[in-house]
């Protein structure tokens, strides 16, 4: 590959890098946000989301350069295609975590009821999968990215259960019912960043094999999963 | 432009299948030596009637080699042993039975520096008929105004049909050539880096006039300029030190490659 080429997509990956440290870190606060019902964070997560989506913006026009300049072809294609994409999922998760932040500002008006145990939980693996994702893109792990996907089903399973429960506290006390609203919208977010790990996921498996593997779910559970899921409604 | 647009490219992969195309040039087992040396080896290749084949790779590698097997243009090289077969609809070219000059005249040949004849326009297009036998005037004249309109060349050049090709700017010398080609009727077109020498608006000509082209007769086109053989042709093959590295549908092969020596080629990772 000519070095100038070579040049450019080591920046492209030093430039994502630090885009989905940004990303991570606003998201981890987010949460943080929630569950100490901190407003001055919220607000921070709120304010860094600008400098997020001027990242994206200069990831994007440096992969249309990349392009214009020098038509990469095969690996390198898939390479800037997967960036591409991947770089407008960071930017929505950036944009999920401002929302979870908005909530944890209305939330900071009450103290009760408490931050929920299943929603840390569920806080922390979809953190995980949105550095997995990342770090499946860097190393081009096939069975990290494979894993992800498979991840996705026990998010959308805990945020169904997070739902039912919550849905009944409120039944059961209905004096918390904007809390505890606020906290189905983190659950709700959170599902939803689990499915841009799922889909940057999809883009690594492009990247690597070639294959547009979206909406293809029910074929990939059935050969990957060890066992059966319940299909996404 | 009267290219097709489809919109169902899984329905086009299947179409195009190269294992169900209809072949026009079948290449079985052909190998070539220079002397002692061996320049192809062993090729076996399918070429699908009516689309754009194109062979790439490094310099050497033997596809120019391949090009001018097709129309015997190797004959007139000493020392060259050809084993192996092709068939051009189902008959052997080395058919001892074989006219060449019959075969290279269903097999014209574009090379990459334009080499128009020192005469008028005109003589360049009339000049393979007449060898032919056509002395007729009226068909002479009519012979080249088609020529010359499918070499997209016609409305520049019409009010001066008796002045000299040399006259002729790079670009329109080349479609002159790719004329004389067509003027006997050809229905293989072989070009051997026909745009190297141009700029890029007259490459652009010549690209547009291959897919026009490619709606009545076989083009099999060699070049150096990758982006060329992605934008241009249907197949794509991929040759490396004589050998048939790969051959595919050039939308795959220049997405995903399925071997890794043609990946590290069409990145530039070497050659």
């Amino acid at each position: 590959m000519p070095v100038h080429l070579v040049r450019e997509i080591d920046k492209l990956k030093q430039m994502m890098l630090s885009l989905a440290a940004m990303v991570e870190d606003n998201m981890r606060f987010a949460v943080k946000a929630v569950a100490e019902r901190d407003p001055n964070l919220a607000q921070k997560v709120i304010a860094r989301d600008h400098e997020i989506d001027r990242v994206e913006v200069e990831v994007e026009e440096e992969c249309l350069k990349i392009f214009a300049l020098h038509q990469p072809v095969a690996n390198d294609l898939r390479f800037i295609v997967a960036i591409l994409k991947i770089n407008h999922d960071l930017e929505r998760i950036g944009d999920l975590a401002v929302n979870i932040a908005e909530r944890a500002e209305e939330m900071s008006r009450f103290r009760q009821p408490a931050m929920r145990t299943d929603l840390l939980i569920m806080a922390d693996v979809v953190q995980n999968m949105v550095s997995e994702s990342i770090d499946a893109m860097i190393n081009r792990d096939l069975k990290q990215a494979r894993d992800i996907w498979l991840a996705d089903d026990e998010i959308d399973a805990r945020n169904r259960a997070i739902h039912q429960d919550v849905g009944r506290e409120i039944g059961e006390h209905p004096e918390h019912y904007e809390t505890l609203l606020c906290l189905l919208s983190v659950s709700r977010n959170l599902e939803r960043i689990a499915d841009h790990a799922t889909s940057i996921a999809k883009d690594v498996i492009y990247m690597i094999e070639g294959e547009i593997v979206r909406h293809r779910s029910r074929e990939f559970r059935a050969i990957n999963s060890p066992q059966s899921h319940t299909p996404r409604p | 432009m009267t290219t097709e647009l489809s919109l169902d490219l899984l329905a086009d992969d299947t179409r195009m299948d190269l294992a169900l195309a209809t072949p026009i040039v079948e290449i079985s087992n052909l190998s070539l030596f220079y002397g002692a040396k061996q320049a192809l080896h062993d090729v076996t290749l399918n070429i699908p009637e009516r689309h754009i084949t194109a062979f790439i790779g490094p310099s050497g590698c033997g596809k120019s080699t391949l090009l001018r097997c097709l129309n015997r243009m190797n004959d007139l090289i000493d020392h060259v042993r050809i084993s192996g077969r092709i068939a051009i609809r189902g008959h052997d070219i080395h058919d001892p039975q074989q006219d060449v000059t019959e075969l290279r005249k269903r097999v014209g040949m574009v090379f990459q520096k334009s080499n128009p004849f020192p005469k008028s326009i005109y003589e360049n297009i009339a000049f393979g008929p007449r060898i032919l036998g056509t002395r007729d005037r009226a068909t002479l004249d009519e012979i080249v105004e088609r020529s010359l309109r499918a070499a997209a060349l016609w409305d520049e050049v019409k009010d001066r049909l008796n002045e000299s090709a040399l006259g002729m700017s790079g670009g329109q010398q080349q479609r002159l050539c790719i004329g004389r080609a067509l003027a006997v009727e050809p229905e293989i077109l072989l070009m051997d880096e026909p745009c190297s020498a141009l700029d890029p608006i007259a490459t652009a000509r010549i690209e547009d006039l291959m897919l026009e082209l490619k709606q009545r007769y076989t083009i099999v086109i060699v070049t150096h300029n990758m982006q060329q053989a992605a934008r241009m042709s249907d197949y794509t093959a991929f040759m490396y030190m004589g050998k048939l590295i790969e051959v595919g549908l050039t939308r795959k092969v220049f997405t995903t490659p399925l071997e890794q020596q043609t990946e590290d080629y069409i990145t530039g990772r070497f050659g």
